[in-house]
């Protein structure tokens, strides 16, 4: 048990005029190894939420716990969980200050206190582990090109070591092959480090191809909390919110009302092409 | 984490403050800050704060929004008060060590601190209740006499209402990036003045970047839309003077000649005697 949120709310600007919840009651287990896709509508209280996970934001009510401990008891060590929870934001690119990239993503582990070569090994394991090729690794960082930054970024999180990785956005801005190489990326980290992954997104296809778990929020509460194909049986529901099931997911709730006996769970392009293969075998039969 | 500071920080609420012309609630600003400098006895300081506690009021904005604003002077008053105290001359009330309190002196700065402090209630009154837009709008229309010297009105006006809207925006932006920085386990709290002064530069080396990257961004969809500022712009919502308006300038000139009467032209003996004459 890594994570758990209990009855958590948060409140922005409370008793102001501009007063507005962002978080209600929000109840959540994130067990260890898990890879989750936390989905919602811009302004849906994601980002809100993913601040709480590793203590940057203290729940109006409600605890945040970790390991068991109560993260916001008095003695508990945030600067620990934060190496242990560790947060990618939006636009990770923004927050690159050093002079070159591998002094950049030192920055973590040497926060941590590490000794110097321990933290150049993590630096150095954080950059492959992201794809940047080694010839980048003592260039500015802001000579880098938008994906790369990005990357670096990443690593900076990933050189702390966490046993959480909570990406925010990971691919707003990207273009198509920039954002598969990234989530591929991470869907390779996560298979070879086993670590858990919560991958925030507004975008269904993104998330359906790697994630085990789908958690769709809306306006500050948890609306679904399943597996992706059980989550995406609920199109309308989803259409309400401003969100979409994968495009494949309409294609074959539309071959099936057309006639074609096909498994309108697929939600991957792998999975419709077979089962519409399967599909059109069983016919001729 | 950095939301406490007023400057330009708008408090949306629906009062008759917050609907004034810019440019009546710019004049009463100023007009209040003259009052304040031209009373010198207690009456007028007590009209002062009627005043001003009526407006607040009437406003409908949170008295500690305007508290808020005060923190950042602090210091300031301190010093001036403490020097004041210290330093004028006259009748000694008591000494310590080689600095010697006077009666004046402790006159002198008890009305400094009353000043300073109306002063920052009485202009974050103003920003409180006025949005950045229409601050500069109405600046711009009250200076628009200065042409004639060449000044050039439209652009400072521009240039203010850039600066006063990327306030917030930089603010924003500086809680992200430190929240960015304190999830990769930088710290800037503890530690000694140097110490601290360095955990700055992840803060602002990325601040500074970004504030540059906005500018150029703002530069350039300013000249794409063909952006070329001062004569024959129009405005999609000009300013003009309503009822309530006039009847704002009217209170702020009858509250300034209150100030003036009672505070400056009428000494203290003679209100207690026309107060004497009419009971009598």
């Amino acid at each position: 048990m890594a994570l758990i949120l209990d009855h958590v709310s948060h409140i922005y600007e409370e008793g102001t005029s501009m007063e507005a919840a962002a978080l209600k009651d929000v109840n959540l287990v994130i067990p260890d190894g898990q890879f989750i896709g936390l989905i919602g509508h811009t302004g849906s209280g994601k980002s809100t939420l993913v601040q709480h996970l590793n203590g940057l934001m203290k729940p109006t009510s409600g605890t945040v716990y970790y390991n068991g401990a109560d993260i916001h008891e008095d003695g508990f060590d945030r600067k620990n969980l934060r190496s242990k929870v560790g947060l990618v934001f939006q636009y990770p690119e923004h927050q690159l200050f050093e002079t070159d990239v591998f002094k950049d993503v030192c920055f973590g582990p040497k926060n941590m206190g590490l000794e110097e070569k321990e933290v150049q090994l993590r630096a150095y394991g954080a950059l492959k582990q992201v794809g940047l090729a080694d010839e980048y690794f003592y260039q500015s960082p802001f000579d880098l090109s938008g994906g790369q930054k990005r990357r670096v970024a990443i690593a900076g999180v990933l050189a702390m070591k966490p046993e959480v990785l909570i990406l925010d956005e990971p691919t707003a801005g990207l273009d198509p092959k920039g954002r598969d190489e990234i989530l591929d990326q991470i869907a390779l980290l996560r298979k070879e480090t086993g670590i858990t992954v919560v991958l925030v997104s507004h975008s269904m296809e993104d998330v359906a191809k790697y994630v085990d778990r789908i958690i769709v929020m809306n306006r500050g509460s948890v609306m679904f909390d399943d597996e992706p194909r059980k989550v995406f049986r609920h199109v309308q529901a989803l259409e309400e919110v401003g969100l979409a099931a994968p495009q494949v997911t309409y294609i074959m709730q539309e071959l099936k009302r057309n006639g074609l006996d096909v498994d309108t769970d697929a939600i991957t392009v792998g999975e419709a092409r077979d089962g519409i293969l399967e599909a059109l075998e069983r016919r001729k039969k | 984490m950095l939301r406490d500071i007023t400057l330009g920080q708008y408090y949306q609420a629906d009062s008759v403050i917050h609907r004034l012309d810019p440019r009546v609630k710019l004049s009463a600003t100023v007009l209040f800050i003259i009052s304040l400098f031209v009373v010198d006895n207690w009456v007028g300081y007590v009209i002062a704060a009627v005043f001003l506690a009526c407006m607040v009021k009437i406003s409908k904005v949170p008295f500690r929004f305007m508290v808020k604003g005060m923190k950042s002077i602090v210091f300031l008053l301190l010093i001036a008060v403490a020097f004041n105290l210290f330093l004028t001359p006259g009748e000694a009330v008591f000494s310590v060590w080689k600095l010697t309190v006077t009666r004046e002196g402790v006159r002198i700065a008890a009305m400094m601190a009353v000043r300073l402090v109306f002063l920052i209630i009485g202009s974050s009154l103003m920003t409180l209740t006025t949005t950045p837009n229409n601050l500069t709008d109405g600046m711009e229309k009250l200076m628009a006499p200065l042409k004639i010297f060449h000044v050039p009105v439209h652009e400072v006006a521009m240039m203010m209402s850039i600066a006063l809207r990327f306030i917030p925006i930089l603010l924003e932006e500086t809680d992200k990036i430190m929240k960015a920085q304190i999830a990769r386990g930088a710290d800037f709290e503890s530690g000694n003045l140097v110490k601290k002064a360095k955990a700055m530069v992840p803060l602002l080396v990325p601040l500074f970047i970004s504030a540059f990257r906005r500018a150029n961004d703002l530069a350039m969809a300013m000249e794409a839309r063909c952006y070329r500022g001062g004569e024959h712009r129009t405005k999609m919502k000009p300013l003009i003077y309503h009822k309530r308006d006039r009847i704002g300038y009217l209170v702020m000139f009858a509250y300034l000649a209150a100030c003036i009467y009672f505070g400056r032209i009428v000494t203290l003996p003679a209100v207690w005697g026309m107060v004497w004459n009419r009971n009598a």
